[in-house]
């Protein structure tokens, strides 16, 4: 299947291209034009598995169910975001000499190399190259994060790398017993995630039940979920603006969908009971983690990075309460929180190029001084606190009422009630560096901060994607009730 | 090969990689601690080796000799290679914990991986899978290193202490994971400690040194 390659090989092709004729003005938007066309062709893959059922490609090593063709939407849809904003953020930083044309160049590369990853991470039908592919998204990052050099970033790198591969490995661990356990149910499965869960009754449930909380751990850590969390801020606020949309906005989610995967496996070799144990604890300690570091935070970038923690602990909470309805919910917040929070990363990326310093307190009055970055910035923080019209209102909305109605009450309503204190507290810095008193001596009118026009509207569609979904998520709706039937198992 | 002689082949060969990875523990010398780590990597090797001759599976034998190469040659070579670049830092390690306490420690974990392993050797109980805890211990014990050393090439030796005892728990396991994945976590362990070398490297350049005590510039 042909239209199973385009979204895995065009990443690589337009990285071969940036190798060989390097960052320059012609080849700016090559990279947001290979996301648009990737776009294209999964939304075609969705239609097409939705009419016709699961596609598989090369042997059968890659698969495309409706979860898989939903995740490379949520995929596509934020690399286009991130894509479409590099040219203005690269141009930035060469003119402020944060970077050279070679630093642009690599930069490009190392993100379509990132995309394949994630697209080969999604499309893998075997366990084994999902965990191959999940670990590559580390390494080709890792450069990524400590692109700028300076003393913080080479320290967030250096986190990023050993604590990731560290959880990462924990899922090997995971992924090698898996192997074990199926290898003695005698069904042939292998590693196979489709086999796996239709013959998961066979399975050893002393080894699957050690299988599933190493993985649950492992790719957890990767998701940014407690309790190995620590790297995520410090990479993400590290990051190019780009890079961050991306791995706050997919990189997390695609991870998370590692776990939805393992849950489908686990949920029918040992309960329901093990699994949603194990997330609803991740869940409520990922937002207790984020909302008390929150509360003080003086900067704007970890803000964001620490809201993705929260968001996560979100998903967490909804995949523990499973079912239909808080499924749905799982998947389509995916896709809100990555328009929303790359979106943020962008705008959060020129706001820093503009200032030089990414502390909340030397950011003020943002609102006079750029109204379209500073309508897009508070637009994003609505958004992402679950304000109506945006996608998140819905989902949300949907993981609490499945939360109520599957027995987690309590778990649910506390998590809401830190849900809630997060809100204040983001609204609360966003609106002091929108609004607060200038800096600028009294009567002197503020520098007006320049927006590239690109990245305005860039963002400004991104959030009009955001509210769309939210509004009329009628024609994602079949896809999204046939993903949540594979995740819970009812075929 | 008869029963017997196959439980003494395996006992031996898991016996040396737990033993290396306690030496981890208790050596403070790096240039030694990076010896004591591609010794780790012969004795898995054999290890795989005789499981190989074992079941007389040609491509387990063809990955024996890929684990000799990677974790007995390159890996420790790369090490030696971050290690010399770092002339005149000083060469030994500095743990959190001193060395009774952390022999302590790996002897609790030695036990807590035997608890936990229960169920894996009860699956297939045979000589092989009898030494899944070993490989299990090693885990932890890299684990433990990781979370308790300072230096950043200390780090890195837990952590491929860790990769060598999922390696070890991957074959005893009998696992038949299809040679692509191998080959795949082959290319992802090695490419990591390439990053990770690089990584030291340019904090060296930074930080002047690669103590992590000097990694406070992110916390919140």
């Amino acid at each position: 299947m042909v239209i199973l390659l385009i979204p895995l090989l065009l990443p690589v092709l337009t990285a071969v291209a940036y190798l060989a004729a390097g960052w320059r003005r012609s080849t700016a938007w090559l990279g947001a034009g290979s996301a648009a066309v990737v776009l294209a062709a999964v939304v075609v893959l969705a239609v097409q598995v939705l009419a016709a059922g699961p596609r598989t490609a090369v042997g059968g090593l890659l698969r495309a169910d409706a979860l898989t063709a939903f995740m490379l939407v949520v995929v596509a849809a934020v690399a286009l975001v991130a894509c479409a904003a590099t040219p203005a953020h690269l141009r930035g930083e060469i003119a402020a000499g944060h970077a050279s044309a070679r630093t642009a160049t690599r930069h490009t590369v190392l993100v379509q190399l990132f995309l394949a990853a994630m697209t080969l991470a999604v499309l893998a039908a075997d366990l084994g190259v999902l965990w191959v592919a999940v670990e590559a998204t580390t390494i080709i990052t890792a450069f990524l994060v400590g692109q700028r050099r300076t003393r913080a970033a080479v320290e967030a790198a250096w986190k990023y790398v050993v604590i990731c591969s560290t959880g990462i490995a924990l899922a090997l661990l995971g992924t090698l017993l898996l192997n074990y356990a199926s290898l003695h149910a005698g069904s042939g499965a292998g590693l196979d995630l489709a086999a796996l869960a239709d013959g998961a009754a066979g399975l050893d449930p002393g080894v699957t039940r050690i299988a599933v909380a190493l993985l649950i751990l492992g790719f957890g850590t990767k998701a940014g979920l407690a309790p190995l969390h620590a790297w995520l801020p410090d990479a993400h606020s590290q990051a190019p603006a780009p890079v961050s949309a991306l791995m706050s906005g997919v990189l997390l989610s695609v991870a998370f969908y590692a776990i939805l995967r393992v849950k489908v496996i686990a949920d029918a070799a040992l309960g329901v009971g093990f699994a949603r144990t194990m997330l609803v604890v991740i869940a409520l300690a990922s937002l207790l983690v984020a909302t008390t570091l929150l509360i003080a935070q003086r900067d704007y970038k970890r803000m964001l990075a620490y809201s993705s923690i929260e968001h996560m602990g979100l998903l967490a909470l909804g995949a523990a309460a499973g079912g239909p309805l808080a499924t749905a919910a799982v998947l389509l917040h995916m896709l809100g929180h990555g328009l929303a929070k790359s979106t943020l990363f962008v705008g959060a990326g020129h706001v820093l190029q503009a200032t030089g310093s990414s502390r909340i307190a030397d950011v003020r009055a943002l609102a006079s001084r750029s109204p379209v970055l500073a309508g897009c910035v508070a637009a994003g923080v609505l958004a992402l606190v679950g304000f109506p019209p945006f996608s998140l209102f819905a989902s949300e909305f949907a993981l609490a009422r499945a939360g109520f109605a599957n027995g987690l009450g309590w778990a649910t309503a506390a998590a809401f009630v830190l849900v809630l204190v997060i809100a204040a507290v983001l609204v609360g810095h966003t609106s002091r560096m929108l609004l607060g008193a200038s800096t600028a001596a009294p009567g002197a009118a503020p520098a007006p901060l320049p927006l590239p026009i690109g990245a305005a509207t860039t963002m400004v569609l991104a959030l009009v994607g955001c509210a769309v979904i939210g509004v009329g998520a009628a024609p994602l709706a079949p896809l999204l009730a046939r993903a949540a039937d594979i995740v819970t198992g009812t075929p | 090969m008869s029963e017997a002689l196959l439980t003494q082949l395996v006992g031996l060969g898991a016996g040396a990689v737990l033993l290396t990875a306690v030496l981890v523990l208790w050596l403070r010398e790096l240039a030694v601690v990076i010896r004591v780590f591609a010794a780790q990597g012969v004795a898995l090797a054999g290890l795989v080796a005789v499981l190989a001759v074992h079941e007389g599976s040609g491509e387990l034998a063809v990955v024996a000799v890929g684990v000799l190469v990677l974790r007995a040659g390159l890996l420790p070579h790369l090490l030696r290679r971050a290690l010399s670049a770092a002339e005149g830092e000083r060469r030994v390690t500095r743990p959190l914990v001193n060395v009774a306490a952390s022999l302590l420690a790996a002897a609790v974990l030695t036990l807590l991986a035997l608890a936990v392993s229960q169920p894996l050797v009860a699956l297939a109980p045979s000589p092989v899978t009898a030494a899944i805890p070993v490989g299990m211990a090693v885990v932890l014990i890299g684990f433990f290193v990781l979370v308790t050393r300072r230096r950043a090439l200390s780090q890195l030796t837990g952590f491929l202490l860790m990769d060598n005892g999922i390696t070890a728990v991957g074959f005893l396991t009998g696992a038949g994971v299809a040679l692509i994945v191998e080959l795949g976590v082959f290319l992802d362990v090695l490419l990591a400690v390439l990053v990770l070398g690089v990584l030291t490297g340019r904090m060296r350049d930074v930080f002047g040194r690669t103590d992590l005590d000097e990694l406070r510039e992110l916390h919140d």
